[in-house]
Parts: structure tokens; sequence; C-alpha cells
């Protein structure tokens, strides 16, 4: 005979605490942090390296990146970063708040204005981890096609913000931006959405200019004009 | 994959509260999941068995009951069930519902036991494998 006990517990509890005492660190110095998420290919590196790039003359900006076996992403950012930091998950699919945690241990975080986290390229995994970021970007590229949303709904429902990259292909591959758009708002309504390349710098203003307005508490975004 | 990771974390918690409860041996877990909460049942189970292997948990079954994915229509200022996360909009009047109320979690809700509280000191059971990160 078995008798029934109730637990109601979080099984990402542990995670959780960890995100949670890692974004009240973040906020304490004033560093904002942002978790780049996407599939593989679809653009991160390069966003991330343009970003970087424009960010550094004004502020303080860092770099983790997590990558399942190459260091090939860190080192193709460290030339626009202050300090970057390769995580490598082997066969983990995705990043946690304590890999984080191990990664920034002895960083001076007070030294820093943003962290930006590359995750592991999925659509999949990564959604279910707080890594204690203030925003969660999830980019898709126009060379994936208009559906992703709809077949990875929860990413996209867990980001804050989407970033449609590699925009100046979306002619040549037949790329349908309002199909994109209504797909996107379908699995989270009110999802800010930006068009960019990082090869033209197409729309790059509108990323930027959301994250200097970024304040330090996720949740906290001030509306896109 | 990040079910094994999920399935080590749910072992991990099952072992700490049969700790608490002073039992060493769970015959079945009860597990919520959500429909946006980004795991597939399937490779839950499957990932289940290893994390469970070596210990108390080992054998347990696992019950998987799926939560409701449940948001608030602004337009109907009523909480709706939500039929499909690629479609987060009001079954009632069709407009869009940003406002999740549930469908995340991810929980371990209950666990079943054997009815006999077993008091043996934790020394005798047998020996708990924990698994690294690979």
């Amino acid at each position: 005979m078995s008798r029934i006990e109730q637990i109601r517990q979080n099984v990402l509890k542990k995670n959780d605490l960890l995100a949670a005492e890692l974004r009240n660190r973040f906020s304490g110095v004033g560093v904002r942090v942002i978790n780049l998420v996407s599939s593989p290919g679809a653009g991160k590196t390069s966003l991330l390296e343009y970003t970087l790039r424009e960010l550094q003359p004004r502020f303080s900006v860092a770099a983790l990146v997590g990558d399942l076996a190459t260091d090939r992403d860190a080192q193709r950012l460290s030339r626009a970063a202050t300090k970057v930091q390769q995580i490598t998950t082997g066969t983990v699919c995705h990043l946690d708040a304590e890999m984080i945690g191990t990664a920034i241990a002895d960083w001076q975080l007070e030294l820093l204005d943003f962290l930006f986290i590359e995750n592991v390229g999925n659509l999949v995994c990564p959604a279910s981890y707080d890594v204690g970021e203030t925003m969660r970007a999830v980019l898709l590229s126009v060379t994936e096609g208009e559906d992703k949303p709809l077949k990875y709904p929860t990413i996209f429902n867990s980001a804050d913000f989407a970033v449609i990259t590699k925009i100046d292909l979306a002619e040549a591959v037949g790329f349908n931006r309002d199909e994109a758009r209504k797909n996107i708002h379908e699995v989270s309504p009110d999802l800010p959405i930006v068009e960019t390349s990082a090869r033209t710098g197409i729309g790059m203003d509108l990323w930027m200019d959301r994250l200097e307005r970024l304040s330090h508490t996720r949740g906290d975004l001030a509306p896109l004009i | 994959m990040h079910e094994l990771s999920i399935a080590m974390a749910l072992v991990d918690i099952a072992c700490e509260a049969s700790d608490r409860l002073h039992v060493s041996k769970i015959d079945a877990l009860h597990v919520s999941i959500g429909p946006l909460c980004g795991v597939v049942e399937e490779a839950l189970a499957f990932s289940f068995e290893l994390a469970a292997a070596g210990t108390p948990v080992e054998g347990a079954r696992l019950v998987v009951q799926q939560a409701p994915l449940t948001a608030f229509c602004d337009s109907c200022n009523e909480e709706r069930t939500i039929p499909s996360p690629q479609h987060l909009r009001c079954p009632s009047c069709g407009a869009p519902t940003p406002a999740v109320r549930s469908g995340r979690e991810l929980e371990l809700v209950a666990m079943e036991v054997p009815d006999v509280p077993d008091r043996a000191d934790s020394s005798e059971r047998p020996e708990e494998k924990r698994f690294a990160r690979s």
C-alpha cells in the first residue's frame, strides 16, 4: 500500500534561486544583462559583434559565450569587448544559472554596464533556464522561415524582445515579414520586434536604442516608440 | 535535449523529500508540466529512468499530468483556458491574451511512498548515486 505525500515543488527551484541571486547581484551593481537565444546560425555572434563594437566606446561591456565545443565565437568577439569568456558546455544544450555564476565568480561586476550572454544555439532547452538576465532576446533569421515561432512557442513566449536578423536577405529568400510578425504575436502577443541586419546596419539603431534604455529590472522595459 | 538535466533536478528534489519523509523507497512521482515549460513528456520519461538509477527513486513510476495553459482575457475580463500555446488567443472572443496566468510550471506535485514509514538511518540506505554535470 502506498500513501500520497503532497510536495508541490518547482523542479527547477535550484536554478531559479541561483538566477534570482544573480539578478540581485546584477541589479545591485547596475549591470544590464542580455540573454541572446536562437537556433544555431541565426546570427547571435554577428549581432553581438556589432552591438559590442557600438557600445564599447561609451560603455564597459562583457560577453559570456556558450558553445558546445569550440571557442570560435569567443575569439570573434574578443576584439570588440572589454572581457569575453567562453563557457564550453560539452554535451549540455543550454546555459544555466550555475554556469553563469561560476564563469563570473571572480569578475568585478561593478565595472560593467552591459553583460551579454550568448546562449547555446538551440530553440528548445534555453527556454527553461533563467540565467538572471535583465532581458531575454530571441533571434529569428529570415533564412529560417516565418513559421519558427509556431514551432517553438515556448522560447518566443519566454522572451522579452524579438530580433529578426539578416533582414537584408529577406527578398532573396522570399521572407514574408508580415507573416513572421503575425506568427510571433500569435505565441507572444505583446512581444516588441525589431528587424535588423548586422551586415548592413539596417534596424540596428532600434536595437541599440532598446539596449541603452534598458533599466536594471527584468520586465521593466520602456515601451518602444 | 535538456530533459536529462530536468530529470536529474527532479530526482534530486525527490531524494530530498524522501529524506524529510524518512522513506527509503518511492513508488511514484506525480509531476505537472505546463505547455509553456519547454519539457517534452516522452523525453522526460526516458531521461527519468537514467537519472533515477541507483537512487531511492529508482523503480518509481513517473506520472505526468499536463497542466492547463490559462491566460487573462482583457476583452472578456475573465481567465480563460487556452487550447494551444501556438495561438495565445481567447477561445471565446478571439482577442490576443498576453497575460499568461499558468502553463509555465514544472512541478513535483506529490509522491507515492510505502504506507509504513521507514525510519531507517540514512547510512543503511542503498548508496545514492549523484550525477555530475557532464
